[in-house]
């Protein structure tokens, strides 16, 4: 099973959470993260990016729409299926 | 519990019950939940929507607090609660929200007897994180699912029963716009008041990864179990964000909102902002008629009414500018505009959410620092707070109407542009540009940082409940005549005492103004300001405009003494007179002085309450009044020598 990064996804793509807050030194943020609905074994989905390079990204996670950067979303591990 | 806190307490008891001519203290139910679940919609559905709104000691953070009287015949005090992802404490909204859970000291008041948790029926999987935190607590507790007609035109089964049992405690469906559900609701929480006897809270801890992981798993197990039918996904939302947040449409649509904007501040203001100076004029004539000349007359006609005036005027402006605002935050556009804006403002080191605070700083900053709120991080809030004041709030706007009128041809330009509008267009862009140059010099320097960490929820779109935006506005304008019936007030009553006396003497030759108070100080401050190209009588009506910019008209037409003519308005009689009397060059430069220039009491105190230090208000006074100085002096110098002086 191989993981990747979320923020190497593109528009259309999902995978489910496998583990958050890669490379984050700060606490706080990776609770925040989860806060927001990104936990291990929810799905995530790349629903839009933003124009002029593709950054933001908005995904849906738990039912809602959340934006961030893919610099950020690179903090989500992620195993994608179709 | 000692004797003495015992005292106090009961003190402390006694004083509110007679505050609230009760027998007894209140009971206090205060809603909490995630932002967006239509909290707001259920609190002015539940109190009719007489909130009065406050700030918490020390923050500025909203103190909603309303009353509600109960089927029973009993009173209720509800709080509404700033909306929170969790209890963790990390923004200042999520700091005051656990605060007034736990009834801590910051926010002077007891905790709450009864907690309702309000969580967006169509965003459980969420929401339902943050009601198992707040049951945590210990306090007794009923939750509203809110918006459940929506959830329902998804396709949503639950089972309501099944819930309520699981969570271990009562579930009330609601729809806050139709008030369905809010009966039940009270009903229900006062039966839970009666049977639970309040205790102490039970406290908090900072929370752990695993928590929140053990919580969520909570929410997905009871989910699972009450959930008869999943819902589908908002076919709607969806379809609207394919174009909305398209590279290209989205991009298109965001310039054409925020140029529908500025199109309809300008030009749809115009006859209410008529009206109301005509009103002023036959105000000003009757009172001028009824009293006998002399000092009290003066002090009506020429310093309350003209000075308070000039600025009532602007009220239709101010609140069509809100109306867009609440109506595009209400709607969950203004989060949209953020994500579209993010990559801009990243390149200048600020956080996409800095757009928001930024926008409504067109309309006046202090909202707009108020704004930054939602900003997590203090480097990227200060960056944005700093540079807030240099968007071209409403206030400067009849200072530049009535220079741009009197001294810019309204020449035709490529056929279809004006070259008044024109200006007025580059001195809104000259001001943008200000704020992002500073944004990123203190970005690279007193402010540095690693780039903005960006995590923000695109809410479903919905239609913007009416109520809300009618009491949101209702709140801006009493905000905005009170300040005009304060600041402005004095300030008017303040200059025209200076300008009034001591009376010319006998002999005099000059114009009255220049013997009073205000026109030595103009003359001393002369030498200062020359090298600006502005005269002694500018001087004298720089001094007030610093408490507020907006008396600038106010001053200039005391100073010129235009005041007290019977035809024609103020504005255009002040114009006229300012012409013969400036240059362009001189013009100019106060156009620059006033796109930089910090002139306002409110954004200083704003800012010395959001940023809890004189430090930051007296580095934006500082820094804008040095940006103005050198601004106005360039385009003053520059302008002589290209032969406008």
């Amino acid at each position: 099973m191989t993981t990747v990064r979320l923020g190497q996804l593109s528009v259309g793509q999902r995978g489910v959470i496998v583990r958050v807050g890669v490379g984050s030194d700060s606490v706080d943020w990776v609770q925040r993260l989860m806060a927001m609905g990104f936990l291990e074994g929810s799905i995530a989905e790349i629903v839009h990016e933003a124009p002029f390079g593709g950054d933001p990204l908005a995904v849906r996670v738990r039912g809602s729409l959340l934006a961030l950067r893919r610099q950020e979303a690179n903090a989500i591990e992620v195993v994608q299926y179709e | 519990m000692n004797e003495t806190e015992n005292f106090q307490t009961l003190l402390s008891s006694r004083v509110r019950s007679r505050a609230s001519v009760q027998t007894q203290p209140l009971k206090t139910i205060a809603l909490a939940g995630n932002p967006n679940c239509g909290k707001t919609a259920l609190f002015n559905a539940i109190t009719g929507g007489r909130a009065k709104v406050g700030n918490y000691p020390g923050v500025t953070v909203e103190k909603k607090e309303g009353r509600v009287r109960t089927a029973s015949g009993g009173e209720l005090r509800v709080i509404d609660l700033p909306g929170t992802y969790s209890l963790d404490a990390k923004t200042p909204d999520e700091m005051i929200t656990r605060d007034v859970l736990l009834g801590g000291e910051a926010t002077q008041d007891a905790s709450p007897d009864l907690l309702i948790a309000v969580a967006d029926a169509t965003q459980l999987e969420r929401n339902l994180g943050l009601v198992l935190e707040l049951r945590k607590l210990g306090r007794p507790i009923v939750l509203a699912l809110n918006m459940m007609d929506l959830a329902e035109q998804r396709g949503l089964d639950l089972d309501l029963d099944r819930l309520s049992q699981e969570l271990g405690i009562p579930v009330i469906p609601t729809i806050a716009p139709r008030q369905q559900g809010v009966n039940t609701l009270l009903f229900e929480a006062e039966k839970k008041l009666q049977s639970v006897r309040s205790g102490p809270v039970v406290g908090w801890a900072q929370t752990t990864e695993d928590e929140i992981r053990k919580r969520f798993s909570e929410v997905d197990r009871i989910l699972k179990l009450a959930t008869r039918k999943g819902s589908a996904p908002t076919l709607w939302t969806d379809r609207l964000d394919q174009i909305v947040l398209h590279p290209l449409w989205g991009s298109v649509i965001l310039f054409c909102v925020f140029g529908l904007m500025f199109q309809a501040i300008f030009n749809w203001a115009e006859v209410p902002k008529d009206w109301i100076e005509s009103q002023i004029q036959v105000l000003s004539a009757v009172v001028g008629q009824l009293l006998a000349p002399g000092p009290l007359k003066s002090l009506l006609v020429d310093g309350v009414i003209s000075g308070v005036g000039s600025v009532i005027v602007f009220l239709p402006q101010i609140i069509l500018l809100f109306l867009f605002i609440l109506f595009l935050e209400d709607c969950g556009y203004m989060p949209r505009a953020a994500f579209l804006m993010d990559k801009w403002m990243g390149k200048i080191g600020l956080h996409g959410r800095a757009f928001i605070p930024l926008l409504s700083s067109f309309a006046c900053a202090v909202p707009g620092i108020m704004a930054t709120r939602t900003i997590e991080n203090r480097r990227d809030r200060l960056t944005t707070i700093l540079v807030a004041p240099l968007m071209t709030c409403s206030a400067r706007l009849p200072v530049y109407s009535m220079l741009i009128a009197a001294f810019i041809p309204n020449r035709a330009i490529f056929g279809v542009l004006r070259l008044q509008g024109l200006v007025m267009f580059g001195l809104y862009l000259a001001g943008v540009f200000a704020a992002l140059l500073v944004a990123m010099l203190l970005r690279l320097t007193v402010l540095r940082g690693p780039k903005p960490m960006l995590l923000m929820e695109l809410p479903t779109y919905k239609w913007p409940d009416a109520k809300s935006i009618i009491l949101g506005l209702a709140e801006r304008a009493r905000l905005f005549i009170g300040r005009a019936g304060t600041v402005i007030l004095s300030v008017s009553i303040l200059l025209w005492f200076l300008s009034s006396y001591p009376k010319p003497p006998e002999w005099a030759t000059e114009p009255a103004i220049s013997y009073s108070f205000a026109g030595r100080i103009g003359k001393t401050l002369e030498p200062w300001v020359s090298p600006l190209g502005f005269n002694w009588k500018i001087a004298v009506a720089l001094i007030p405009s610093f408490a507020a910019r907006e008396v600038m008209i106010g001053s200039l037409a005391t100073v010129y003494a235009v005041g007290d003519q019977k035809t024609g308005g103020v504005t255009q009689l002040l114009g006229d007179r300012l012409l013969k009397d400036w240059s362009l060059a001189t013009a100019l430069s106060l156009l620059v002085w006033y796109v930089l220039a910090c002139q306002c009491l409110s954004t200083l105190a704003v800012t010395r309450r959001e940023t809890n230090s004189w430090r930051w208000p007296a580095v934006m006074l500082i820094y804008m009044t040095t940006l103005a100085y050198l601004g106005a002096f360039l385009t003053y110098q520059l302008a002589s020598y290209l032969g406008l002086g």
